[in-house]
């Protein structure tokens, strides 16, 4: 595997022997859903597997989340804190599991956050610099959905709109749920933006969760066989 | 680095090794400021309440590598210029830095960081109007740091580069790296030196004399309103 840029001192690519698959969309993409298919599946096939995502370090995501209620930090502070927790989980997670050879599944990657920057006006170089240190996933899925359906399943899953998915810390609208469509464009552009720079496979989010997973399957498949013709045939017979 | 053209205040920061003597310099400026009504602001490496937390725990249950060291650090000063420097140097204000960037680089570097990828992590934070590095020889850093207490902390004394199982060993192989990082970006960013070595009342006299050499104090008086004296 090899790193965007000069990568996490003393780590060596060439020992990273896993694969690194990752999701992003926008928030109600279905991310969360279709990593947890995934593994079912890879796992059925006999593929170790982790999962990682943003905001779940050890280190700091607790200091994280009570900062982001007194919603006062600045767009650079907020950004650098973010890119502690992603190293974090790189380095105490993502980085390990490789080495061991794990198949990798990371509920959004350096994308979100490079998006959320560029929304807020932070320079892309400066952003990609920061990044630089992170590996390069084998596939990048972005699942796009239309921003209907993101509000649609916000609010079933959590029954409001988060204060900073919503980008309320911009000034977009007076009210949230205003804010959070004019956000959530904004950062689709973004993604849009990055689609070819660093190769997502863009997936049509607003299908069924079973259509979704398939066509990822598909490609994973592709990339790595997962499924060996004999079982495949096995579970033909059985099923 | 940002150009410090649109700023109307002053940015004056203090570097060098612990213990060479810096806070004690940075200290006794700000009480000439004051004597001399003269709006001055003060901020230290490390000290932002939003990180303090997360750098506590993180220190306490050793879980920091570099990189993530690294970065919390640079959250901290992020936070800590947007509110305590920023505002007071476009207010016209003499800002008083104890460490500044040149800290991070110095002890990232040391640490085996990348130094552009530093340098970018800091590439928002302004030149600032005076940066003076106080020079001390190594062995006189860690004398001054030993006298008076038996325990370096972990993180202080470099322990998780694993660069010796003795903690003074440690700090002293760590601290001999971080010099030479200084001395890097002491020449790059032509950093004035001051002798650390010489008596505290004639550096502070040289420290003086360099700043009122280089800023026009009186612009930098409080005017109309009256200061409040704490």
């Amino acid at each position: 595997m090899k790193f965007y840029g000069k990568g996490i001192p003393g780590a060596d690519p060439e020992k990273l022997t896993g694969r690194l698959i990752v999701v992003e969309g926008l928030d109600g993409s279905g991310r969360s859903t279709q990593i947890s298919l995934l593994v079912d599946w890879l796992e059925d096939n006999g593929h170790a597997t982790a999962t990682t995502g943003l905001n779940r370090s050890n280190l700091v995501s607790n200091e994280i989340r009570t900062a982001k209620e007194g919603h006062k930090m600045s767009k650079k502070t907020f950004t650098l804190f973010y890119a502690t927790d992603f190293m974090d989980q790189l380095e105490h997670i993502i980085l390990p599991s490789l080495r061991a050879g794990a198949t990798v599944l990371a509920d959004r990657y350096i994308y979100t956050p490079i998006a959320r920057g560029l929304v807020r006006g932070l320079d892309r170089e400066w952003l990609e610099k920061l990044y630089a240190v992170a590996v390069i996933p084998d596939l990048i899925f972005y699942l796009n959905v239309d921003s209907y359906i993101s509000i649609e399943r916000n609010l079933e899953q959590r029954s409001e709109l988060d204060y900073w998915e919503s980008g309320m810390d911009m000034g977009l609208a007076n009210d949230i749920s205003d804010s959070f469509t004019l956000y959530q464009q904004r950062m689709g552009n973004e993604f849009e933006n990055m689609a070819d720079r660093y190769g997502f496979i863009t997936i049509n989010g607003n299908r069924s969760i079973a259509q979704v997973n398939g066509n990822m399957r598909k490609r994973i498949n592709k990339a790595f066989a997962i499924e060996t013709n004999r079982l495949r045939k096995v579970m033909r017979r059985s099923g | 680095m940002m150009e410090n053209t649109e700023i109307t205040g002053r940015l004056i920061v203090v570097e060098g090794l612990d213990g060479s003597g810096k806070s004690t310099q940075i200290e006794l400026l700000r009480k000439w400021f004051l004597s001399n009504n003269i709006k001055v602001a003060f901020t230290e490496w490390n000290s932002s309440e939003l990180v303090k937390r997360a750098m506590r725990r993180g220190k306490k249950k050793r879980l920091f590598t570099p990189t993530t060291f690294s970065l919390l650090h640079a959250t901290d000063f992020a936070d800590r210029y947007e509110r305590q420097m920023l505002p007071y140097l476009k207010a016209g204000y003499i800002v008083l830095a104890d460490r500044y960037k040149y800290t991070a680089l110095a002890r990232d570097c040391g640490r085996g960081c990348d130094s552009e990828w530093v340098e970018n992590l800091y590439d928002f934070a302004i030149k600032p109007h005076i940066a003076l590095f106080f020079r001390i020889p190594l062995d006189t850093a860690i004398t001054r740091v030993m006298d008076g207490r038996n325990v370096i902390k972990f993180y202080e004394a470099g322990m998780d580069m694993g660069f010796s199982e003795n903690e003074v060993e440690s700090f002293r192989i760590f601290q001999g790296k971080v010099s030479e990082e200084y001395e890097k970006i002491v020449e790059k960013y032509a950093l004035k030196v001051i002798d650390g070595t010489r008596p505290i009342k004639e550096q502070q006299e040289t420290v003086r004399k360099i700043v009122e050499k280089s800023i026009d104090l009186k612009k930098y008086r409080y005017r109309g309103t009256e200061r409040v004296v704490k």
